[in-house]
């Protein structure tokens, strides 16, 4: 008797964590297995989807888009395929990358949309994406997509390197933002510890910016290196994350920070004292980009929505906060004044940067990242 | 009798074994999964030691250990001391308003630790309201993470102390003050030697939580490395899971000494409270009590400091351009998840509060009131203090790993509610397991002897004696899981779904996209129901030692 009781205490313990799991899971769940129930008709390359299941269902999305333009974009999506769920998982570049791969042996997003190019590219040689070209593939420019015949990825839009300086500050040390134009005005000796950049270990824009200067110098030469020890000199800090320098400007925690472009002037829209400035000679940059998972069932919802998101009403969208976009046409707004902002972005040679990612990263936490260690 | 030993023995090794099977399962097979990494190449071939070698070579990275022992030992023994003098106020001193300092002391572990970053931005960053005054300090960097850490650590030490010094045999001081002893000597001769064991214990506590803590070196760290942001740069940054690995394995160092120290430690570490025990009377001096005093309130204005600039932050349209009044803060946008997350943090800490009491209790009771077994039982101590010592970032991953496989039979609750609850029981798992443990010890092992003599069920014996009499402990522990669950960022921000957002990544996010303000609203939200929390747990625990009174007296009373 005793053992029984024992027996049934120790089983209710084992039990009650998979209960708690099956009570927790059936509504999330079922939302989530139901597109992967259904008798997948479309082969995972042949658009465009008519029937009826790619205009209902859900889909889960991983997206690194920030989060109020996740929201204005999905409305306009719904708008035209109510039926359609959007299960969104939002977060920094670097964790959606790394949460895609850490569950490469059995993805949960159907896509990836709005995140960088150069992830995308670390994705597709783990042969993580499927090769589709939504509709409408042809006006996206040729620099936007991946060089395969059926892009494994394609682009939305493009993010830049900027300096977004704090007008009240700098006007405390005795310069304004005429003083900063180009990269070699932030060597100037006045700025020395009050630059703060991200770091292009943890942060996509901070490799950008990198890459940029290095490929504006002649990529393999010295110069690259030289300029970055220069400015290395005036820099407080490296922080992790992209848009963290911008807002660090706004909040006045430093005087110029090198971030990019819509972080800028998001800030300045909220009421920050900052300027968005784009150096005279260029910038790096990266593009935000959608793809297709590699799944064992693809969701025809899953191509609807990559249809529209480079469709010209989403593009529509993205151009109000990011100037430039992939199909070439230009948005104007406020703090954006440049005649043609596809020529702000230097020849950005991508394949280079990947190929050499691990060489330069390595090389530049050796210069900068130990030594900063012991200011 | 040994037949019956025998035989009861069989129905709490399968008991045992359960749950030593539930906690490998959640436990040791995800780590395996990840740290197994640390020895493969990145196309998955086996490399042996590779990794480390690169490590160790690599002065960039391999200097972040010595940055972490430095951070991690200057906040242990600032935290340490500070805690002591905190505790050794509310315990052995005559000061006033002794609840009112208590509570304040308890601040910092209501709010997520990236908000302590945050608030001491409002006090000390550069347009902070500290530095506009003139007083500059290199806030980003080493010492903003000293900083963070000293206020993330330091309710843990002093709650520790405050047990410890709570219960003490007052005979001793007695018999020392009729010998003549000199204060000094007192301090020396038995207040140290009697808490020489929670002193060590509260150490690598400190130690450990500094170690591996990653929203203050995130957030305030500057360009100071240490290895819970390597981690960071070397999954989220580089997608390079091997090295990621490797210094996953590397922040497993302290635990892995600390339980080594503690079997040491806690072999000799014998009770010295017995039942003849009188109170310590603590006697006047107007020298120390000013003293002490002093102390407290110096620290009780600190916080309530930090606290205040975050109201302000959270107030103002625009710190520090535009100071005017607001509540727009508090309307969250609903992109970051908005109220609903604050609501969805509330249900998993529910959840994660309810089983997690459940599970630790259970395991604490095995351990301490079976006997035999040593071998397993040892392994389960292991496991025990594992999660202390485990950064949530590789909790995380390793789930992923782990959960997420097809092939794994528990794969359906990756993505759920479930996996976020499984993720908060384990990361918090050592601590309620110590408060368990502790008032375990406390009751007499009369009550199973008895009751196995009478034949009575151990499962009655448990839920008829050790839960009631142990009830402060286990609403502690709920608290405890509770309050944690509310705040904690690292290891579920690999693992919330589409469906779930909560609140403490919400902050996170919100920080990320510069809404400093909001995140500050966020958490002044968070602290409310932790505070609340707390209170309840105050007034419920008030009225069980309450009734316990009435009913002795009204034995009292029926006996006469």
């Amino acid at each position: 008797m005793r053992r029984i009781l024992s027996l049934s205490l120790s089983l209710l313990l084992v039990f009650s964590g998979l209960i708690l799991a099956g009570c927790s899971t059936s509504q999330p769940k079922a939302e989530e297995k139901a597109p992967e129930s259904q008798p997948s008709t479309t082969t995972p390359t042949t658009p465009p989807p008519a029937s009826d299941e790619a205009v209902k269902g859900s889909i889960t999305v991983y997206t690194a888009l920030e989060d109020e333009q996740v929201t204005e974009y999905l409305a306009v999506f719904n708008a035209q395929y109510p039926d359609i769920k959007v299960n969104v998982v939002r977060d920094s570049t670097g964790i959606i990358t790394a949460r895609l791969l850490a569950e490469k042996d059995n993805p949960q997003a159907d896509l990836v949309w709005g995140t960088a190019a150069s992830s995308m590219m670390v994705l597709d040689d783990q042969n993580m994406l499927e090769p589709y070209a939504p509709k409408g593939i042809e006006r996206i420019l040729p620099q936007f997509k991946s060089d395969k015949a059926v892009p494994t990825w394609v682009g939305i839009d493009a993010w830049e390197t900027a300096f977004i300086v704090n007008t009240e500050e700098l006007a405390k040390l005795g310069l304004t933002v005429s003083d900063i134009q180009d990269y070699d005005d932030l060597l100037n000796p006045a700025l020395a510890g009050h630059i703060v950049m991200s770091n292009p270990a943890s942060s996509g824009t901070g490799f950008l910016t990198v890459s940029g200067v290095l490929q504006m110098n002649g990529k393999t030469s010295e110069a690259g290196w030289d300029y970055l020890t220069a400015l290395h000199q005036n820099v407080d800090q490296y922080v992790h994350s992209g848009s963290k320098p911008a807002k660090m400007a706004a909040a006045g925690e430093c005087v110029i920070g090198i971030s990019f472009g819509y972080a800028g002037i998001s800030q300045k829209a909220k009421g920050a004292p900052v300027e968005t400035i784009f150096p005279a000679s260029g910038s790096g940059w990266d593009m935000e980009a959608n793809a297709l998972m590699k799944k064992s069932q693809i969701n025809p919802a899953a191509l609807t929505f990559l249809d529209w998101a480079i469709s010209d009403e989403a593009m529509d969208l993205y151009k109000v906060n990011y100037p430039i976009i992939a199909t070439g046409g230009n948005g104007t707004y406020e703090g954006y004044e440049i005649a043609d902002p596809l020529k702000q972005l230097i020849d950005n040679d991508f394949v280079w940067a990947a190929n050499n990612r691990d060489d330069i990263l390595n090389k530049w936490a050796e210069k900068y990242d130990s030594k900063s260690a012991a200011q | 009798m040994r037949q019956r030993l025998a035989r009861l023995s069989f129905a709490q090794l399968i008991t045992l074994l359960a749950l030593l099977v539930i906690f490998t399962v959640i436990l040791i097979l995800p780590l395996f999964a990840l740290f197994s990494k640390a020895f493969l190449n990145s196309s998955g071939e086996f490399a042996g030691l590779a990794n480390y070698v690169k490590y160790f070579s690599t002065p960039s990275l391999s200097s972040s250990i010595l940055n972490t022992i430095d951070i991690s030992l200057w906040s242990t023994v600032i935290s340490v001391t500070l805690g002591f003098l905190y505790a050794y106020a509310l315990t052995r001193t005559n000061i006033r308003c002794k609840p009112f300092f208590k509570y304040m002391a308890l601040i910092p572990i209501f709010i997520p630790t990236i908000v302590h970053a945050l608030g001491l931005v409002y006090v000390f960053g550069r347009q902070g309201i500290i530095t506009r005054m003139g007083f500059e300090v290199a806030l980003y960097g080493r010492v903003g993470i000293i900083l963070s850490e000293i206020i993330f650590t330091f309710p843990q030490a002093f709650l520790m102390f405050l047990v410890a010094l709570e219960f003490t045999d007052g005979r001793l001081y007695e018999a020392a003050d009729s010998m003549g002893a000199s204060g000094l000597t007192k301090f020396f001769k038995i207040t140290l030697p009697e808490i020489k064991y929670t002193v060590v214990n509260v150490f690598f506590v400190c130690f450990t939580l500094a170690f591996t803590d990653f929203g203050a070196p995130k957030v305030i760290g500057g360009s100071f490395n240490v290895l819970a942001t390597d981690i960071y740069k070397q999954i989220a940054g580089q997608f390079n899971m091997n090295m990621g690995a490797v210094v996953g394995t590397l922040l497993l160092l302290p635990a892995v000494l600390s339980f080594i120290v503690g079997r040491v430690v806690n072999s000799k570490n014998a009770g010295t409270v017995s039942a003849k025990s009188t109170k310590l009377v603590v006697g006047k001096s107007l020298k120390r009590d000013t003293f002490f005093f002093v102390f407290c309130s110096l620290i009780t204005l600190f916080l309530l400091f930090l606290i205040a600039c975050l109201f302000m932050g959270a107030l103002s349209s625009y710190y520090p351009y535009d100071m005017s009044f607001t509540l727009r803060n508090f309307l969250f946008d609903n992109s970051s998840g908005g109220i609903k997350s604050y609501f969805n943090s509330l249900q998993m800490s529910i959840l994660t509060a309810v089983f997690g009491t459940i599970f630790a209790f259970v395991y604490a009771y095995m351990m301490e009131k079976t006997s035999g077994f040593n071998t397993l039982r040892r392994y389960g101590k292991l496991l025990s203090v594992l999660p202390l010592a485990l950064p949530g970032m590789v909790i995380g991953i390793s789930f992923i790993f782990f959960f997420n496989s097809p092939s794994n039979p528990l794969n359906f609750i990756y993505g759920t509610v479930t996996i976020l609850v499984v993720s908060n029981i384990l990361h918090y798992f050592s601590v309620p397991f110590f408060t368990a443990t502790g008032a375990l010890k406390k009751l007499d092992s009369e009550y199973e002897s008895v009751s196995e003599s009478m034949n009575i069920p151990r499962w009655k014996t448990f839920l008829r004696v050790s839960v009631p009499l142990s009830l402060p402990a286990i609403l502690e522990i709920f608290m405890y899981y509770f309050v944690n669950s509310m705040v904690t960022v690292s290891a579920v921000v690999f693992l919330y779904s589409a469906q779930f957002r909560i609140a403490s990544i919400s902050i996170t996010h919100m920080e990320e996209a510069g809404n400093f303000a909001q995140a500050a609203a966020m958490s002044l939200l968070i602290l409310l129901v932790n505070v609340c929390v707390r209170a309840l747990y105050e007034f419920i625990v008030k009225m069980i030692k309450k009734r316990n009174n009435d009913d002795k007296t009204r034995q009292v009373k029926e006996s006469t």
